[in-house]
């Protein structure tokens, strides 16, 4: 018998991630794919895997969750990514707490009860700036690949301060201080702080409780940790692998 | 070319066009209408997949007095004295002097409910208006230039009356009216209360009441008669007290009303307050209310959340609201809104007509401390008990979404109940993201989820 409990997905804008949990909730599978145009057929082609590699049938209780959730025929349920990050993030840290969940094309502060619920949360207003797309999109412009953009905004004490909140606006201004030779590393970093500045004024607004916990795409981003933690004053802590926590807590919720 | 010149579309009818097209054909037509819309709500069968209850037969009388409201208007230029006036003017006196009243806001959210405000509004940011002003003013400034209105017609005004008891923009969008319509500027200034007014305040705005009687009295040719002006005012008062005794009945569960079925059924006591048919309206609604109550019939199916509304609704949004809450078992059965055409009711006064309305002018929600509004909310949290709060951020209403995320914060960490700042605009569907929206509202509902 297939020891999977619940499967949970995460169809978020930019990648497409899948959790298999057994009845203890303890990860047995996962698997992560960057986001197609027909995220329903991607899906349903990495259930069909998840499901083969371990004998689970298509009665095993899945659990939805991102902008795609609505197109997975296959769903038991869908939830938002509120309730399954902060569940996620609640379990694999084991504690309540302030969670910055920085993804594609949002990003949210969620205080977590000590029930593992969200007892409030705040997302971006209608803009991309302050998600992971505004860095995807700025790092384009400079030639930087997005796994490097941390290091590369680390590696430098000067920076270009951004002052555009606008993710498109932001090009032009990159443009316009690349043609004045700044230093790319430099633009990156003011990229950050911009980023960073507008998270953490989404942190104040929701108030902290301590820990504070990061996950999402953007958490492996050593600068924006870095500048989170300077600009609050405060710890910040990841769980093991903060791109899944939402497919993590859909399935948990699935059990 | 003068700019009153420059809009043809405001023409005078004749006494016998206003007798045949609408004391005659109009009335008849509409008498009809609400026959028909009776007959059809009476034997409407019953949806089993729509997650609403059927809607209130009262809604085809309601139907009938605004049409017929507006359809009066079309023919009342030349025939009767018209004013434009805002939704907190004092209009009572204009009332007894037989005025015809039109009330902007009410005629831009009709735009809304239509879905035509955006283009209307396009029309006034194509003559130079700014996106970043109201989105009522861009509607109502653009139906004024093109003459675009699904009323079909609005009569041109022979005096405006403007109060600043809600807003500030109005000052502004009056001035622009009265270039346009070259026709004389009413200006009630209220002062903004942080606590209950004081006697100098009431004193103030009872005079500038007295100043507007005066030149209301000038253009009608006529003086207030006293006796008609008391009548107005028992109908007022009468009117604003059943219209919070419908709100009020929303505290039964399951609410027999959703504050969606609210902003529609508000009409009469924004437009024709004091005016006898708004009372029989209302009396007439309650009936139906009760009747419900009675039943056990809510007004959707099955209420498990119950929700509050704060700010105007987003008026090109309320039929999905009121279907896509539905269906997830929300009611929102109140709305600080709503309640601001009932709550003042206690302070009218017909003995006392010119006191009592500086009073009540003074006093209306927008016009008081951003405390005042959340005490409100509470109290209503409490008597409606409800589950969560949704604060609708208006980006056209500076004034009523000011203090939204203090208020909001103190409701979540004082009342421990969820409350969702939502971003949208009361008029203008270019400033509401549906997909971004209905997101935030569904975290929002989980969290209602009772916990285990």
């Amino acid at each position: 018998m297939s020891r999977v409990a619940a499967i949970g997905i995460d169809a978020g804008s930019t990648t497409c991630k899948l959790v298999a949990v057994d009845q203890d909730g303890t990860i047995i599978s996962s698997l992560l794919e960057p986001t197609e145009p027909r995220v329903e057929l991607q899906v349903q082609r990495m259930l069909d895997a998840i499901r083969a590699e371990h004998g689970a049938n298509s009665s095993v209780r899945t659990i939805a969750t991102g902008y795609g959730r609505k197109l997975i025929k296959d769903a038991t349920r869908n939830l938002t990514e509120i309730t399954c990050h902060a569940r996620g993030v609640f379990r694999d840290l084991g504690c309540a707490g302030t969670l910055i969940d920085i993804g594609g094309q949002d990003s949210k502060v969620i205080q977590i009860g000590g029930d593992g619920r969200p007892v409030d949360f705040m997302m971006n207003d209608k803009c991309a700036a302050g998600t992971g797309r505004f860095l995807e999109y700025t790092a384009a412009r400079l030639g930087v690949p997005v796994p490097e953009l941390g290091a590369r905004a680390l590696s430098t004490a000067q920076e270009e301060p951004i002052s555009s909140t606008c993710t498109v606006f932001a090009e032009s201004e990159i443009i316009s201080l690349i043609a004045r030779g700044a230093e790319p590393d430099s633009i990156l970093r003011g990229l950050h702080r911009s980023l960073v500045g507008r998270v953490v004024s989404m942190v104040r607004n929701v108030g902290i409780v301590a820990p504070l916990m990061l996950s999402g795409g953007v958490a492996k981003n050593e600068a924006v940790r870095e500048m989170i933690a300077e600009a609050t004053v405060e710890d910040v802590i990841l769980p093991g692998e903060p791109q899944l926590m939402g497919a993590y807590g859909a399935a948990l919720l699935g059990i | 070319m003068t700019r009153s010149e420059a809009l043809p579309h405001y023409v005078e009818s004749s006494r016998l066009e206003h007798f045949v097209n609408y004391e005659v054909l109009g009335k008849t037509t509409l008498r009809v209408q609400r026959w028909r819309d009776q007959w059809k709500l009476a034997r409407r069968r019953p949806r089993p997949n729509s997650p609403l209850n059927p809607p209130l037969r009262s809604v085809a009388h309601m139907k009938e007095i605004m049409s017929r409201h507006y359809l009066e208007g079309r023919y009342a230029a030349g025939v009767r004295k018209v004013a434009w006036v805002t939704s907190g003017a004092p209009t009572e006196p204009l009332q007894a002097l037989g005025y015809f009243l039109v009330y902007p806001e009410n005629h831009a959210a009709l735009c809304g409910v239509r879905r035509k405000a955006q283009g209307i509004a396009e029309e006034a940011e194509h003559a130079g208006w700014s996106r970043d002003i109201c989105s009522y003013a861009r509607t109502d400034i653009g139906a004024m230039i093109s003459g675009k209105t699904p009323a079909g017609r609005l009569p041109r005004p022979d005096v405006l009356v403007c109060c600043t008891n809600i807003c500030q923009t109005v000052l502004h969008w009056y001035r622009v009216l009265a270039d346009y319509f070259e026709c004389p500027l009413v200006l009630i200034d209220t002062p903004f209360l942080y606590q209950e007014a004081h006697d100098h305040e009431v004193a103030y705005v009872k005079r500038q009441i007295e100043d507007m009687i005066c030149v209301a009295e000038e253009i009608a040719g006529k003086s207030l008669d006293e006796t008609r002006f008391r009548d107005v005012m028992t109908n007022a008062r009468r009117g604003a007290e059943l219209w919070l005794e419908v709100l009020n009945r929303s505290q039964h569960r399951p609410a027999p009303m959703t504050a969606f079925d609210g902003f529609i059924h508000m009409g009469p006591i924004v437009d024709m307050r004091g005016e006898a048919v708004t009372v029989a309206y209302y009396e007439r609604l309650i009936a139906e209310l009760d009747e419900r109550i009675e039943r056990g019939i809510g007004a959707i199916k099955e209420e498990r959340y119950r929700v509050l509304w704060d700010n105007l609704p987003i008026w090109f949004k309320i039929g999905d609201f009121s279907k896509w809450l539905a269906e997830r078992g929300v009611n929102v059965v109140a709305s600080t809104y709503t309640f601001a055409w009932g709550e003042l009711a206690p302070m009218i006064d017909p003995s006392q007509p010119l006191d009592s309305m500086a009073r009540v002018y003074l006093h209306p929600i927008l016009n008081r401390s951003t405390g005042h509004k959340l005490a409100s909310m509470r109290r209503m949290v409490d008597e409606f008990q409800l589950d969560g709060v949704i604060l609708h951020s208006d980006r056209s209403c500076k004034p009523y979404s000011l203090g939204q995320i203090d208020q909001r914060d103190r409701l979540v960490k004082t009342l421990g109940i969820p409350a969702l700042l939502l971003e949208a605009d009361h008029n203008d569907p270019r400033d509401y993201s549906d997909e971004q929206g209905s997101n935030r509202l569904e975290a929002f509902i989980e969290m209602m989820e009772p916990r285990g």
